[in-house]
């Protein structure tokens, strides 16, 4: 008995000391990051981990100095984001309410058809769509970029949130079609109501994107003023790397915070998402 | 008694709409009008262009001409407009088409009810008949449209691009025209060998890292997940909450801070490494080190997502096998290799293979972090760490090399694309759906 117990004392210390080091690495370099924002001088080297002197200057920087238009490109973000993902969401649910509920003739193609068009590159796009918006003069654009995300949408979402649709028994939607619902009532009045948790998964996912994606943003947004934070931040880092990184930490910080704040309040959604869509394939 | 079908049938072959207001349908019918004389009038103006766009890709190229004794530049084709204008203009002769063929399907069906002694359905009654029986189609018309013009429309102009000339120097437009060329770029990517060598080293490369990536983010994570979940390990929730930090961090900051902390000259890494008496690691600057430091780097990004996933599994695990395990006098080792890491396997299989899928066109990894760098100079335009996509990337946006690009996005979906079907497959879900409810 003593042996076991032991055993367990020992297996249990041993997990303990593992769990630190992964937590240290885990929040490493995010601590390390933001102690980098508040850190005077410009440069990525610094003799302590923890700095001598607290500084705010950088954030102001960010957003009083006319080479970064800091708080220019983060309103740029918000409005694209909260547009593209508005839109994207209601055509994913469409999409995903369509092809779950109804059986019709092209069904299985539409099915393969999203499963297919997925599996390539997404930029293999990127040449054609900017010709695209050339030809409607909508380069340079917010409403471009809103509309190739919107568009793309349906693409990434609609397995996940037909997955989970089809966990919501059909015979809910029967009763109401003999109460005299229709089609329209029954999506908005029962669907919609007990698809929330996919629906906030779907929605989170679709405002990071915008976030963090540079490679559109960055083909379609010429000037400056109209760039994202994700395009700001790539080409902060681009052209001049080592002689203004704690300037770039300060951005990365106001960039990450609100996402990260985002993911605590939704992390078990997260999972049930991801699981969902684990389970189901 | 065929009168009407056929009289209906063949009016609306003549002009769309006819048939219908010929079954008394007479607001559907002028809808229909209106809609086929936009479709001509747009289709005059467009039609034969295109054709003749589609096959020659442009006759003219720019060049000088006398005027009234001075030289000047007059703009020619410009091949690739011209190539996705025609595109775009085939695209919407397809949808007119289609329009068309149930414009005729619709009139001739209504004449069949009309002989049968039934009244046409009245423009009210036909909004309510869509609504009821033909919803999820109505439904699915905006989210197709918009996949129509942003994604299907954009593969198939790169899929042609792939078989034409197009690419810098020599057939860069409006300067010069770009040509048909069938199969010549994907023979000099495979074969000839100033490509093929970078061809397949990159290939190479692209397959070591999908599975190396696939499988340290997988079982890391798998080995965190049990690690958390052991019986007795106290505060569950906080450990989780701090492990899935990294996941919470958007990728594009993540990646550019480790491009940092890796640096080689200043990086915080190098420096705790000099404390302990080590002399620093090129870890972005060695081709051998800096595959080590994307695959380090990416478990870091990967093992949270394996984690959460594993978790999630390990509580849907009835509690009773282990119970029965337990009877037949089962070591926690065995419980584990008979119970846990079967059911685990089973249920994130397809999983697993998407993530490998997705690695193999992990372009942010690659990008952010060394940009494909080192350079390697007996590669065509890749750095050591490459993948396919990333050179893909550069091959366009840097290069110019349109038609090889597109020749590389082919082969990727090629592979992509048989990993997944395979997966898709055997999922239940897509052949047992209806059995579920």
């Amino acid at each position: 008995m003593i042996g076991r117990k032991l055993g367990k004392t020992v297996r249990l210390t041993a997990s303990y000391i593992v769990l630190v080091i992964l937590s240290i690495a885990a929040l490493y370099p995010a601590l390390w990051i933001l102690l980098a924002s508040f850190r005077p001088g410009k440069s990525l080297y610094s003799k302590t981990f923890w700095p001598e002197q607290f500084t705010l200057a950088h954030y102001t920087e960010l957003f009083t100095s006319p080479v970064y238009m800091f708080g220019q490109w983060y309103a740029n973000t918000l409005k694209i984001s909260i547009m593209s993902m508005l839109i994207g969401v209601v055509l994913t649910l469409l999409t995903s309410y369509a092809v779950s509920r109804f059986r019709f003739k092209a069904r299985k193609t539409a099915l393969s058809t999203i499963l297919i068009l997925g599996m390539f590159p997404g930029f293999m796009s990127m040449i054609a769509i900017y010709l695209l918006l050339k030809e409607f003069h909508l380069l340079d654009t917010h409403l471009a970029l809103i509309i190739v995300y919107a568009a793309g949408a349906p693409l990434g979402g609609t397995f996940i949130a037909k997955g989970f649709l089809d966990t919501i028994p059909r015979s809910l939607d029967e009763a109401a079609r003999i109460d005299g619902a229709s089609n329209f009532g029954i999506f908005a009045r029962i669907i919609l109501p007990l698809s929330r948790p996919m629906i906030t998964y779907m929605a989170l996912t679709q405002f990071v994107g915008p976030w963090v994606d540079f490679i559109f943003a960055r083909l379609i947004l010429r000037s400056k003023e109209n760039w994202t934070v994700a395009v700001g931040m790539w080409d902060m880092v681009n052209s001049q790397q080592n002689t203004n990184f704690t300037l770039f930490s300060a951005g990365a910080v106001l960039i990450a915070v609100p996402i990260m704040i985002l993911f605590g309040f939704l992390q078990r959604l997260l999972v049930d998402g991801l699981t969902a869509g684990a389970s189901k394939g | 008694m065929q009168r009407h079908r056929t009289r209906a049938a063949i009016l609306s072959t003549i002009f769309m709409g006819l048939g219908q207001i010929y079954n008394r349908q007479f607001i559907k019918g002028l809808i229909f009008i209106a809609a086929e004389a936009l479709a001509v009038y747009y289709f005059i103006q467009n039609l034969g262009r295109a054709l003749w766009g589609i096959v020659t890709l442009g006759e003219t190229p720019s060049h000088l001409e006398k005027v009234k004794g001075v030289s000047k530049m007059v703009q020619g084709d410009h091949s690739i407009f011209i190539l996705i204008q025609s595109l775009i203009t085939i695209l919407v002769l397809i949808i007119f088409l289609a329009a068309w063929y149930m414009n005729i399907r619709d009139a001739y069906k209504i004449g069949a009810e009309r002989e049968a002694g039934h009244q046409a359905n009245s423009f009210k009654q036909t909004v309510r008949y869509i609504m009821d029986y033909k919803f999820a189609q109505t439904f699915l018309i905006l989210p197709t449209v918009g996949i129509l013009f942003f994604t299907i429309m954009p593969i198939i102009f790169m899929i042609m691009l792939a078989f034409t000339n197009y690419s810098a120097p020599g057939h860069m437009p409006p300067a010069k025209l770009v040509d048909w060329v069938g199969f010549e770029t994907f023979r000099s990517l495979l074969v000839l060998k100033s490509w093929s060598h970078t061809f397949y080293g990159v290939l190479t490369w692209t397959i070591i890292w999908a599975v190396l990536s696939t499988a340290t983010t997988y079982f890391g994570g798998l080995l965190v997940a049990l690690l958390v979940s052991q019986q007795g390990i106290r505060f569950k929730g906080i450990w989780r909450a701090i492990l899935i930090v990294p996941y919470a961090v958007p990728q594009l900051i993540s990646l550019l801070l480790m491009r940092n902390l890796f640096n080689g000259q200043f990086g915080p890494i190098n420096q705790y490494l000099g404390y302990f008496g080590l002399d620093g690691l090129p870890w972005l600057t060695d081709p051998f080190w800096a595959k080590v430091t994307v695959i380090v780097v990416n478990m870091w990004v990967g093992i949270p997502v394996s984690m959460l996933l594993i978790m999630g599994v390990l509580t849907t695990i009835p509690r009773d096998m282990y119970e029965a395990a337990e009877v037949d006098g089962a070591s926690a080792y065995q419980k584990f290799r008979i119970v846990t890491l079967p059911m685990i396997l089973f249920s994130t299989a397809p999983t697993l293979i998407a993530q490998f899928a997705g690695n193999i066109n992990n372009f942010n990894a690659i990008f952010l972090l060394t940009g494909g760098s080192p350079v390697n100079g007996d590669y065509q335009y890749a750095g050591s760490t490459d993948l396919l996509v990333t050179w893909l990337y550069k091959l366009t946006l840097d290069q110019n090399k349109y038609n090889m690009a597109s020749a590389i996005g082919i082969i990727i979906f090629i592979i992509v694309a048989s990993f997944s079907l395979y997966n898709y497959r055997r999922t239940k879900s897509f052949k047992e759906e209806d059995m579920i409810q």
